[in-house]
């Protein structure tokens, strides 16, 4: 008698939970310390990248600051212009050629760091401008250099406007570590090929893993969303009664 | 003594002459108010003496020392100029008390205990103390100019520059904000004022300046200068105000 497709996901489920459990961790991992990381690295490169040139800086703080922007949009268009997949095999194979030899789990976190990292500093950028020009004279008028301005009053907005962005980014990476598998590493796509090629059952296998990824993405938007309401704080805001004047 | 001394000041957007060979200083204790049309170039002379905008020639000296050069000279002069905008520019990520309290401990490194007492004693005079937790959005805009004001002076700046302050605000909140005004002047704050209401200027002032088409067309105390002008343009702006 044939068997049914929930005797097979369940069989699989019963068999091989580990593999899937591994498989799930390594694909969380991967993606949360590449994301984060990439945040942290588009946050920076956006920031280099709005610093405005000021008048009274001097030609070698000028030639500096055109060269480090030239930098970032180099960076920036590469990255944004190559597909992960071949970023990987060159990260991973080709740095092994000449030598420099990284296991591919770190391979697959710098691909993804590298990756957020420039489509977020595009993100921050157009985020930085956003925020109006009063925010910026405002600290300017008290004598604040444009680092203290940066640090604690357009950042903490930039970071709130773009959380909805940061959702997308993570929700993107975590789909994404699947093509990561060339460079052999056995996150959750890679460990559900090799556990459905034992009893060729790819329809099986491969539903199980949708659903993982579903509610990884599923608890990644809660997760931000949450982040979201915390951040935009409360609505109503409580008189301080004790300087009330009678 | 002069506080801050302007001489020669011109500027230019492109081929726009906006301030044309401006000559102009402040004393200690003096309220001076700057009124005009728009486009004469009032804004812009006060943005240039607080170095918000850059100056196409002449300088501005604070004490008798020309500012500009490095850029840690400038802050520090700007900190002992506090600037209130028209647009109010409160940060929106800070409360009304973080606000205060910011430029006292990022830029004068103040402690936190006494930039909160210092913060809280300026918001007391402004009469918005019970709102230190309320977020900039959730005020009106003359609570959010008083603010301001309570803000540029927790710095305790030797001068403080008012563009258009009463502005963007309706005519019920231009007075709250114009009695908190009148009471800085009363204690003998140096003050420059731009603005439009021509009553607090003849009323406030030490001195008024009109300004024409980028030049200080007349310069007089308010009891002349808004009476018996001597300048024609200075009489055709007051008439027009006074018949709107």
């Amino acid at each position: 008698m044939e068997r049914g497709i929930f005797y097979w996901i369940g069989f699989l489920l019963q068999e091989f939970w580990p593999n899937f459990w591994k498989g799930t961790l390594i694909t969380i991992q991967i993606s949360v310390l590449g994301t984060v990381l990439g945040f942290l690295l588009g946050f920076l490169i956006g920031i280099f990248y709005s610093t405005p040139a000021h008048p009274n800086d001097n030609t070698a703080k000028k030639i500096l600051l055109r060269f480090e922007k030239a930098l970032c949009l180099i960076y920036v268009n590469v990255f944004r212009g190559t597909p992960m997949m071949v970023q990987a095999m060159i990260i991973y194979y080709g740095l092994r050629t000449y030598g420099v030899a990284i296991t591919s789990f770190i391979a697959a976190i710098l691909v993804v760091l590298l990756n957020t990292g420039a489509y977020m500093a595009e993100s921050v950028r157009g985020a930085i401008h956003a925020i109006d020009n009063g925010q910026f004279e405002g600290g300017k008028a008290m004598g604040m250099s444009h680092l203290k301005i940066m640090m604690s009053v357009v950042m903490p907005q930039v970071f709130r406007n773009l959380i909805p962005e940061m959702g997308n980014q993570f929700i993107t990476n975590l789909k994404m570590t699947s093509v990561l598998n060339v460079v052999g590493i056995s996150e959750l796509y890679f460990v559900t090929k090799t556990t459905a090629n034992i009893y060729y059952k790819y329809f099986e296998a491969f539903l199980i893993t949708g659903m993982i990824y579903l509610v990884l993405c599923t608890l990644a938007s809660q997760l931000l969303k949450l982040l979201e309401k915390k951040m935009a704080g409360k609505n109503e805001y409580e008189i301080a009664a004790e300087y009330l004047v009678q | 003594m002069a506080i801050i001394t302007v001489s020669h000041l011109s500027k230019s957007f492109g081929k726009n002459e906006v301030l044309k060979d401006i000559d102009f200083c402040i004393s200690k204790g003096e309220v001076v108010c700057v009124i005009g049309s728009s486009g004469s170039g009032k804004s812009t002379l006060l943005r240039c003496m607080n170095l918000l905008e850059i100056k196409t020639s002449g300088t501005v000296s604070f004490h008798d020392k020309e500012i500009g050069g490095s850029q840690r000279r400038v802050n520090e002069y700007r900190s002992k100029v506090g600037m209130v905008f028209q647009s109010f520019n409160l940060f929106n990520n800070m409360n009304v008390l973080q606000n205060c309290m910011s430029g006292s401990r990022k830029v004068l490194g103040r402690s936190k205990q006494e930039s909160k007492t210092l913060a809280i004693k300026y918001l007391k005079k402004v009469g918005m103390a019970p709102y230190i937790n309320a977020m900039p959005a959730q005020l009106s805009g003359g609570q959010k100019q008083r603010v301001a004001i309570a803000r540029a002076l927790t710095m305790e700046p030797e001068v403080l520059l008012f563009d258009e302050p009463t502005s963007a605000l309706d005519p019920e909140m231009v007075g709250e904000v114009l009695a908190v005004m009148k009471e800085l002047a009363a204690e003998g704050l140096t003050m420059v004022i731009v603005t439009h209401e021509m009553a607090f200027a003849r009323d406030v002032s030490d001195r008024t300046i009109f300004m024409d088409q980028g030049v200080i067309a007349e310069c007089d105390v308010p009891e002349r200068l808004f009476t018996n002008p001597s300048n024609p343009r200075t009489k055709e702006f007051l008439t027009r105000f006074i018949a709107s």
